[in-house]
């Protein structure tokens, strides 16, 4: 519990400290807010009162405790684009992002272990060589690329499901979550291939270890010995190794809400970047910069379930 | 021993192919990659990977936009790595009170997606420059290699010969670069095929959103967004873009697992 506290604690400072430096960034080199919305036209009377009417006129770090609070509060200040509160324009977006992600972490979970497990279990023989050549083909291929394909595919053609109308997450669950599943599909391939190949590497490892001959020379079979020891070792590097794939999910994610026209951050975030829309822009980065550390936090906690002596302070 | 060096020799000929493609395009193309013919016309003999939506050559045209991601990937591991190392060689080398606020702030660097960090940067430098795009990604990739490097660096700065070293008096910056560098190359070799890899696939992702390299300069990214469009009628051209991209990080990839491989390392 202690262990998880400090988890905890650091978990927070580093959010402080992401969101710190996403609010000095944008304040700093994106200019006045109040400036963009009224143009170059604008008398400065005008601009004097926009500026206190969005709060420009306080110091920067009061401004940047408001608005860090204003992740609790609702308040994340106004859009320039839309004149809309930046919250009420991405609430029903988060829920969307958070959803693909989850789906395409479960996905890259289910599927990879087994086939990680299979093929340390498999080594050496001739397909093994076949194995690392497809586990490369696989890295290399963009998720955006397979969106594509399987958006036409699934979509177009089968007709699973209707690219470009993406179901209402609170009336149509199972539509939405079908929908997503096609994307989550694209941004997992290259993800479970890299999982697989480094699930492999650890176990393989392992293997080696004297407990491990020891158990076979007893006369336990190789794959008693895999699933009942290696496993409970070889995990804890592979939950951390998952956590930071959660960062390269939210990155995929960006690209892939695109290819499928999934109403979600990803979509928000670029389109708020072309239009120069910093208050979107900068709220919707640290959201996403908060989930990826929540999940790097997860996996530490979850970790210590698995191997208690990680919480004296061992490195995974 | 000969498999091991299998993948290393396939990933080299294969990027060597490449490589010789994309030099040919800066010289030479089959058409003009600019001008319009036929739209949408098939793979033929007058056009091996078919044509655009304005009867544009689209093998010409991928040459182009090939040339154009190799190029920024290669400038973007370039920053990443030469001010990556020197960090992770100063920090690990040095360790101290310098060190510890480096990697925290390299923690907090890593929070942010890749992607998302390289849009933050296009964002406040201003979208669709080529050198920004090779800036936001240079940046973003300094804290991997810093982290990759910084630990190689640490576990070789009390090693006999490091010590034999700096009695014989070599200052820091010789032990550094004469005596600990060559020893991490095993390290910097893979992390540098990596590096490109993410660096090819992160400028196609930005230009398919179209905030990176943008029209009228070719680019594999922005060709796949046009080609989603017309997916139906002409498949050929989403399929040979996205072939190309493929292609360039499989090839790199093979190296990378060779270079592994080489070295003895559990894979």
């Amino acid at each position: 519990m202690k262990y998880a506290a400090k988890k905890i604690a650091a978990m927070l400072l580093t959010m402080v400290i992401v969101s710190l430096l996403a609010f000095t960034a944008f304040s700093l080199i994106s200019g006045d807010a109040a400036e963009i919305m009224l143009g170059t036209q604008a008398t400065p009377e005008r601009l004097a009162e926009l500026r206190a009417e969005l709060g420009l006129d306080r110091p920067l770090p009061v401004r940047y405790l408001s608005w860090l609070s204003g992740f609790f509060t609702g308040d994340l200040g106004v859009s320039i684009q839309y004149k809309q509160p930046v919250w009420d324009l991405i609430a029903p977006k988060v829920l969307v992002t958070l959803c693909l992600s989850l789906l395409c972490f479960l996905l890259i979970a289910a599927v990879s272990v087994p086939l990680g497990l299979r093929s340390a279990g498999k080594s050496g023989g001739a397909l093994d060589g076949l194995g690392t050549v497809v586990n490369q083909l696989c890295m290399a291929v963009p998720p955006f690329f397979t969106g594509i394909l399987l958006s036409w595919g699934f979509g177009i053609v089968l007709k699973w499901f209707m690219p470009g109308s993406f179901p209402d997450l609170g009336r149509d669950f199972l539509g939405a979550v079908k929908y997503l599943f096609f994307a989550a599909a694209a941004i997992a391939i290259p993800r479970i291939a890299m999982t697989v190949r480094m699930l492999r590497a650890t176990i393989l490892t392992e293997m080696q270890r004297d407990y491990v001959r020891t158990a076979i020379s007893r006369g336990s079979d190789r794959r008693r010995v895999l699933y009942r020891h290696v496993l409970k070792n070889a995990l804890p590097p592979v939950v951390t190794f998952l956590a930071q794939t959660m960062a390269e999910i939210v990155a995929a994610g960006i690209v892939v809400e695109q290819v499928f026209v999934i109403p979600g951050l990803g979509r928000m975030l670029v389109t708020s970047i072309s239009n120069r829309d910093y208050p979107v822009v900068q709220a919707i980065v640290v959201i996403l910069a908060f989930w990826v550390v929540l999940a790097g936090t997860a996996a530490d906690i979850i970790n210590t379930r698995i191997d208690p002596r990680l919480r004296l302070g061992g490195e995974v | 021993m000969r498999r091991q060096n299998g993948y290393l020799t396939a990933g080299l000929i294969l990027a060597g192919a490449m490589a010789a493609l994309i030099l040919l395009g800066f010289f030479w193309t089959p058409c003009d990659p600019n001008a319009m013919g036929m739209d949408r016309a098939g793979p033929s003999l007058a056009h091996l990977m078919g044509t655009d939506n304005f009867g544009r050559d689209i093998l010409s045209r991928v040459m182009k936009g090939a040339g154009a991601t190799a190029s920024i990937a290669l400038a973007t591991v370039a920053i990443g790595a030469v001010c990556g190392t020197a960090v992770g060689a100063l920090t690990g080398y040095f360790g101290g009170v310098v060190d510890e606020v480096l990697m925290r702030f390299n923690d907090a660097l890593t929070a942010f997606p890749s992607v998302l960090l390289a849009l933050v940067v296009i964002s406040i430098l201003g979208p669709g420059k080529r050198l920004n795009v090779i800036l936001a990604l240079g940046l973003v990739f300094i804290p991997s290699f810093a982290r990759i490097t910084r630990t190689a660096f640490a576990a070789l700065r009390d090693a006999n010969y490091v010590q034999s070293a700096r009695l014989m008096g070599a200052g820091s910056g010789r032990i550094l670069l004469v005596h600990i560098l060559p020893n991490v190359m095993h390290v910097l070799l893979p992390a540098l095929t990596i590096g490109f890899n993410n660096a090819v696939l992160a400028e196609a992702s930005m230009s398919y959103l179209g905030i990176g390299v943008t029209p009228p300069d070719a680019s594999l990214g922005y060709m796949l967004s046009e080609a989603q469009g017309m997916f139906g009628i002409a498949p050929w051209y989403a399929v040979g873009t996205g072939l190309v991209i493929i292609l360039m990080v499989f090839s790199a990839g093979l190296i990378g697992e060779g270079l592994q491989r080489d070295h003895g390392e559990a894979v």
